[in-house]
């Protein structure tokens, strides 16, 4: 069959024969450098095998020529940051706690690498940003059990509260009066609302406050003070404030005289390092201001 | 194959090869206005471009006195007496919507100006065409050269030309790299080899690529690879001036002798005498006697060579020139042609140009060198003081663009009686905190806002953060919530 070759009329080009609703394809043809290009595509994609692990084997693959692997390079990343953060805290090791919170380079790395390690060590009990939920104290305000200063901080963190393994913890406890035998259950009841009449919550009309005061200042003043100012000597918390840890309603109030509190943090001198109890204990005081 | 007989378009075949070689172009020599033109703004862009970053500009102590300067690693552009910061780069919308219209109304008034005078690829081109002629001399010498053997002659030839073409396009990548670092200093290293890896690596890159699309893709570049030839196609319409071949003048074409004879016997006579001089100096080897098309770049050239021919024929200059088809159609009619340079379309374009570029000046000339940044916590939205009373806390970030340290005090409007503490910085005698922010860096701080109970009218407050430049006296401010029980 001989060969037909259709003509556009306009540009003069042989078309390639295919058509879609009546528009025709002229035959213009690419530039050679075009296809070759496409050739040096392929070529290079060899090349790829070549340098890179490509090809799957039974139990392993080709490895490449370099041996390349994004594992071993993200390792090469982590050991870099680790090199770096190293460099890092060896700043904050030789630093005061009180020099590193002037220094706003220094503080930087600490608060960062602060609220790295809240998050991973602290949240579980005071909550993300120190938010704090009945039992566990919240961070971000301006009550501190046990004193809100630097050093303070530090030492809570390090040697935790009625954390026992540790010689150093801090120690102070919370009677159960009720339990023990110490104050009847209608005294109980006495000091709790003689104490809401300390912290200027509403009282029971009823309640005699004379004997309530007689019997604080029998029971609960050599800790928590003639006032009720509490002492941070013992963890002993100011009970005329507006922070409540365990909650300021009556059933709390009468749990905690009752049954006593014995509210535990663990130390984590042996856990963290001691940069990181730096860093920490910068961050927790950041989150308030501390005291 | 089946006996039956086929409607005939079911039968056509492909004629020639689906791929072509790429014709090879020998562009020739010519002088004239446009070449001159052209010369000039090639002068220019490649001073400009070569020779700007070593232009120093002196900011202060505390910044670089590169005056166009692209610092990546701190995150700063130079330029001059303006400085850009991160999130100041809708700058660049601004530029680049400028910059499109700019095209645009060129495309409007004379066509092509940009592929034909200003885009790089015509530049560079031009440069590495030149270099060619000087070694290798002019098309005849050229194409006789590619044609013959491979004598030391032409080896020498070749070899000088690919060596100086290689040099100026290591330059050009050299230049690039240039514009990212401090210039002195960095050439310095370079030649030292001390400079960074990626400093070489991109020397390289555009060495190879400047080497490559100047020498050897030229016209390859604007037929095949560039987009923009096909949108400056449909940019264009009847009154834009574009490169024109007038043919009402120039057909029928015939030799000079032939148009003695035809006038003398009362036929019609053009004044194209098909030399082919406008092709040959044609760098995209195109004719422009068959019309507007996709591979002219309307560089003028053909003007040029056109009108030396007829200036030795003593024949009118401008057989090909300026024109729109639009003028050739009337003046073949016996009319007068009208043109319309300044149209509705270019004063809108100049309308936008000015638009836009006036919303930036203003912008740049007001814009606050300093600002301020409030997040609340997330968590605990709020805290319950001993006293009583409520605190939220929030990260502050206060931005100072001035290459010197200063002071801001910050204050908190819109709560009744609320305190203010920023942790770890001292307060102004009446209770502002302030916080020193170095030259040209920000500073995130914590801070701390109480009020009493009673301060606090529904569950969440509007409130307005203020920074005060203590000295200076600029303020910014920023909106946030308090949040109570």
């Amino acid at each position: 069959m001989a060969e037909v070759h259709e003509r556009d009329v306009v540009t003069g080009t042989t078309t390639t024969g295919h058509e879609w609703d009546g528009i025709k394809e002229l035959n213009t043809p690419l530039p050679k450098w075009w296809i070759n290009m496409f050739y040096l595509t392929i070529l290079w994609s060899i090349g790829y095998w070549i340098v890179y692990p490509a090809w799957p084997l039974v139990s392993s693959y080709t490895t490449g020529l370099f041996g390349y692997s994004s594992r071993a390079e993200l390792a090469q990343e982590m050991a870099d940051l680790k090199a770096k953060r190293g460099a890092q805290a060896a700043g904050l090791e030789k630093a005061s706690l009180e020099e590193i919170q002037k220094s706003p380079e220094l503080s930087r790395i600490a608060l960062a690498q602060g609220k790295a390690a809240f998050g991973d060590n602290c949240v579980p009990c005071h909550g993300v940003g120190g938010a704090g939920t009945k039992g566990y104290p919240t961070l971000a305000d301006d009550e501190w059990l046990w004193g809100g200063s630097l050093a303070d901080i530090q030492q809570t963190i390090q040697h935790g509260i009625r954390w026992t393994p540790d010689d150093k913890t801090r120690i102070g406890d919370m009677m159960a009066f009720g339990k023990q035998g110490l104050l009847k259950k209608d005294e109980v009841d006495t000091v709790v609302e003689y104490v809401r009449s300390l912290a200027k919550l509403d009282v029971d009309p009823k309640a005699n406050l004379a004997k309530g005061k007689e019997l604080f200042e029998t029971n609960c003043a050599s800790c928590h003070g003639d006032a009720g100012k509490g002492n941070r000597d013992m963890g002993a918390p100011n009970l005329t404030d507006s922070v409540w840890l365990y909650g300021s309603d009556r059933p709390a109030m009468y749990n905690t005289v009752y049954n006593g509190r014995q509210g535990a943090m663990p130390a984590w001198a042996g856990r963290l390092d001691p940069v990181t109890i730096k860093s920490l204990t910068l961050y927790v005081h950041s989150l308030g201001g501390g005291k | 194959m089946s006996n039956a007989p086929h409607p005939v378009e079911e039968e056509t075949y492909i004629e020639g090869p689906l791929y072509a070689s790429a014709k090879r172009i020998y562009p020739q020599r010519v002088q004239g206005p446009f070449r001159q033109i052209k010369w000039a703004i090639l002068a220019v862009c490649l001073i400009i471009y070569y020779f700007l970053p070593f232009v120093r500009w002196d900011r202060g102590p505390n910044l670089p006195n590169q005056a166009v300067l692209l610092d990546l690693e701190k995150r700063r552009f130079y330029f001059f007496f303006i400085e850009i910061w991160p999130q100041e780069v809708y700058y660049f919308t601004g530029l680049l919507i400028i910059a499109a219209i700019v095209l645009f109304l060129m495309n409007s008034i004379g066509g092509r100006i940009w592929c034909g005078y200003l885009c790089p690829q015509t530049v560079w081109t031009d440069l590495f065409m030149a270099v060619e002629r000087h070694i290798e001399g002019d098309r005849r010498d050229r194409i006789k050269l590619d044609a013959g053997p491979w004598t030391t002659n032409k080896i020498a030839k070749k070899t000088i030309k690919h060596f100086l073409w290689i040099m100026i396009a290591w330059w050009t990548g050299g230049a690039w790299v240039l514009y990212f670092s401090d210039a002195p200093t960095l050439v310095h290293d370079l030649l030292l080899f001390r400079a960074p890896m990626t400093a070489y690596l991109w020397i390289g890159i555009l060495t190879f690529t400047t080497y490559m699309l100047a020498g050897h893709m030229r016209e390859q570049v604007c037929l095949y690879m560039c987009p923009w030839p096909r949108i400056q196609a449909a940019l264009t319409d009847e009154d834009a001036l574009n490169v024109t071949y007038r043919y009402d003048r120039g057909e029928p074409r015939m030799s000079v002798k032939d148009a003695r004879k035809a006038e003398a016997s009362g036929q019609p006579a053009g004044d194209c005498v098909e030399c082919l001089q406008c092709v040959h100096v044609c760098p995209t080897g195109v004719d422009i006697r068959e019309g507007l098309q996709m591979g002219c770049i309307q560089c003028g050239l053909c003007i040029d060579a056109c009108d030396n021919v007829m200036a030795k024929l003593d024949r009118p200059k401008g057989l090909i020139g300026y024109d729109t088809d639009e003028a050739v159609k009337l003046r073949i009619k016996g009319g007068t042609p009208v043109y319309h340079i300044l149209r509705a379309r270019t004063y809108i374009y100049l309308a936008i140009i000015g638009l836009v570029g006036g919303a930036m000046i203003y912008q740049l000339a007001t814009r606050q060198m300093s600002g301020v940044a409030a997040i609340h916590d997330r968590s605990p939205l709020f805290v319950t003081l001993a006293d009583g009373s409520i605190r939220n806390a929030y990260t502050l970030r206060l931005i100072n663009k001035r290459p010197e340290a200063r002071d801001f005090a910050v204050t908190v409007e819109g709560l009744l009686d609320a305190q203010v503490e920023i942790v770890g910085v001292p307060k102004t005698a009446d209770w502002r905190p302030v916080v020193e922010v170095g030259p040209d860096q920000t500073r995130e701080v914590r801070l701390l806002v109480s009020a009493p109970k009673a301060s606090l009218t529904g569950k969440s407050v509007p409130i307005t953060i203020r920074a005060s430049d203590l000295f200076a006296g600029e303020k910014v401010q920023v909106q946030d919530n308090f949040f109570g029980p």
